[in-house]
């Protein structure tokens, strides 16, 4: 066996990689529950990867074969039910993850310097997942599949001069048809996975090259004992494996009742209209997004000119990449930062759960107005924050990590 | 950071989805997967009354043999066209003549119970009334304007609608309460034939859970004991 790994380790650094990112990889050893979640991100990609190269098997990506071909799988697949909500019920958890994992981040500061490319990095992840799922939706080829992807792809016709030629550019046709359907199709099962699987790979790259933060915001590299190894750190493996192993097998717990016991998740995960196959003629009553496009629907409806609504929806999700820059105390943990900053994230997260709902929602005058205060909360987060973390009254934060 | 995680988790039942919207005509369906006898009266009900013209066109007559235990024979006599077993349902209606016949094609019924639900299809079924102003004499209070004829008169009888909003059907050869048994088995059957494989994933759901649940406790020990020497 020696042999073998020297033999490799020769020509490859195979150990010494090991070595880096795992088994001497350093890591914070106060991590807390918000820790699981990008591990668990990990994982829920590997699943919707794997149940979506078993799903291509059997799909027929056409107008007229799509719809029959998902219930040739729901029915005539050996287990191919399991791996469609295994897939379906993974697209809602992928989003559940990842932004509780996001929210770490604002948290505790994880975005702060040294670690902007690295939040960038998870930023553009986050932006082609949101991509990634707007186009598998539209692959089983119900009701929401079509009229939701109509809805967003007019959004892009909003945009002055290249309006109109750009959502024909986008659907291959005057409207979403079965040209739409096929593009969508290779995006979403070959270009889109391929750039996430990349910037899942810069995104751990950069996190080894600067390390972990933790819940103290402390940098543990600046505390080293004699041997060079932080004196605040443990190697990953075993010490993160198995508490990961552990939250693993929680989030499985929850992920599988969700997929034996209510695989529709209530009418969100999977839309009851999408069980109906596409029909141009027909709109439906109400077409809703899918709960996690929700809050960024909902900025875009409180907005009463289109142009400026597909703005500031666009902004929401740009203004993200700033939050870097935008944060200007050096303090970075939420532990040790101002009652102000503590308020401004309370309100932040109440904004943003407020929205997603009343994105789900028909928009009446009571839904616009509310989503328009519940906008400004949004942004008002990110403003607020610029103005006061200058001079932020913060507290000692501590030389060594604490719990 | 607890009072975060309690504000999220107060806003979800808010968020009770209301499938089919707030029909106050929409009654509870007490129908039962389990029911095997349930869903064959409601198999049959179905083949024999409503597949003249609409499809179940995603599943097969030898699927629902199995899944509601009739043997193949029993099934071959069940269907009225030449179909073999191993086939998809569709109806032997031709679909362009049909949108003629009623201005757009029946529609397919293999996932109606998913997209309006169970409660909504029962309440369908048991809310005709005669309505003479339609073209087919007959209104539905679950689906106002309904464009599809009141096919099961012959049983429930001529249901019309009373003062009170509630509907009286008299001449037919079923009794009210053997007329919503019949309803509700039909019910039954379609809720089976939008996810058959309910009752079985169900079942394996139990045995995941319970698999993680000791998956979970070891995983627990295991990490405390790796983590004994941290401090």
């Amino acid at each position: 066996m020696k042999k073998v790994i020297d033999w490799i380790d020769e020509r490859i650094p195979m150990t010494a990689t090991y070595n880096k990112h795992v088994g001497q990889y350093p890591t914070p050893k106060n991590f807390n529950f918000w820790y699981f979640f990008g591990s668990l991100a990990l994982l829920v990609l590997v699943n919707q990867i794997l149940t979506g190269i078993w799903l291509t098997m059997n799909y027929v990506p056409s107008a007229e074969g799509a719809f029959a071909s998902v219930e040739y799988i729901m029915r005539d697949v050996e287990y191919g039910w399991l791996l469609r909500y295994m897939h379906s019920t993974g697209a809602s958890a992928f989003f559940v993850v990842i932004y509780l994992h996001m929210f770490r981040g604002v948290l505790y500061g994880s975005y702060q310097k040294p670690r902007e490319l690295l939040w960038i990095f998870g930023m553009l992840i986050f932006l082609v997942l949101m991509a990634e799922a707007f186009m598998g939706y539209l692959l089983p080829w119900g009701q929401m599949s079509y009229w939701g992807a109509q809805v967003i792809i007019s959004l892009f016709g909003a945009i002055p001069v290249i309006g109109d030629d750009l959502t024909l550019w986008i659907r291959g046709d005057y409207v979403v048809s079965g040209a739409t359907l096929n593009r969508f199709f290779a995006l979403h099962v070959i270009a889109l996975p391929l750039v996430l699987v990349v910037l899942v790979f810069l995104h751990i790259i950069a996190l080894h090259e600067v390390g972990s933060n933790n819940p103290d915001g402390i940098e543990i590299k600046k505390n080293k004992g004699p041997d060079g190894w932080p004196v605040d750190g443990i190697p990953f493996h075993p010490y993160y494996t198995v508490k990961d192993i552990f939250g693993t097998a929680a989030f499985l717990i929850v992920f599988c009742y969700v997929l034996f016991f209510m695989p529709e998740g209530g009418g969100y995960f999977l839309e009851p209209p999408n069980f109906e196959a596409a029909n141009p003629l027909k709109t439906p009553e109400h077409i809703a997004p899918v709960w996690y496009f929700t809050p960024f629907y909902a900025i875009l409806r409180a907005v009463p000119d289109k142009l400026f609504g597909v703005i500031g929806m666009g902004a929401a999700i740009v203004v993200l990449f700033f939050l870097p820059w935008l944060d200007r105390c050096k303090v970075k943990s939420v532990r040790y930062r101002s009652l102000v900053h503590k308020l401004n994230i309370a309100q932040f997260v109440v904004c943003f759960v407020a929205l997603g709902v009343l994105g789900a929602l028909p928009a009446g005058p009571v839904e616009t107005n509310l989503a328009r205060l519940f906008s400004l909360g949004y942004f008002g987060f990110f403003v607020l924050l610029f103005v006061y973390s200058k001079n932020e009254k913060c507290k000692p934060v501590p030389e060594r990590v604490t719990g | 950071m607890k009072r975060f995680i309690i504000a999220i988790l107060a806003c979800l039942p808010a968020l009770g989805f209301a499938a089919g919207g707030n029909n106050p005509h929409v009654v509870h369906a007490d129908i039962d997967l389990h029911d095997q006898a349930s869903l064959q009266r409601g198999a049959r009900a179905f083949m024999a009354n409503c597949m003249g013209c609409h499809s179940t066109q995603y599943q097969r007559y030898e699927r629902v043999a199995d899944d509601l235990g009739f043997t193949l024979d029993e099934m071959n006599a069940l269907i009225h066209t030449d179909t073999k077993v191993g086939e998809l349902m569709v109806s032997a209606m031709p679909q362009e003549q049909a949108a003629k016949w009623f201005g757009a094609p029946p529609p397919d019924l293999t996932l109606v119970a998913r997209v309006r639900g169970s409660d909504w299809l029962y309440s369908y079924l048991t809310a005709f009334y005669v309505d003479q102003s339609r073209p087919f004499g007959v209104n539905n209070l679950v689906f106002p304007a309904v464009g599809m004829p009141h096919v099961l008169e012959g049983l429930q009888g001529r249901p019309v609608l009373q003062e009170d909003g509630s509907i009286v059907a008299t001449g037919g050869s079923l009794t009210d309460e053997e007329y919503r048994q019949f309803a509700l088995d039909m019910t039954n059957f379609l809720t089976y034939s939008a996810e058959p494989v309910k009752l079985k994933r169900q079942a394996m759901g139990k045995w995941v859970l319970g698999f993680l649940f000791i998956f979970l406790i070891l995983s627990y020990l295991l990490k405390r004991e790796y983590w004994r020497d941290v401090h």
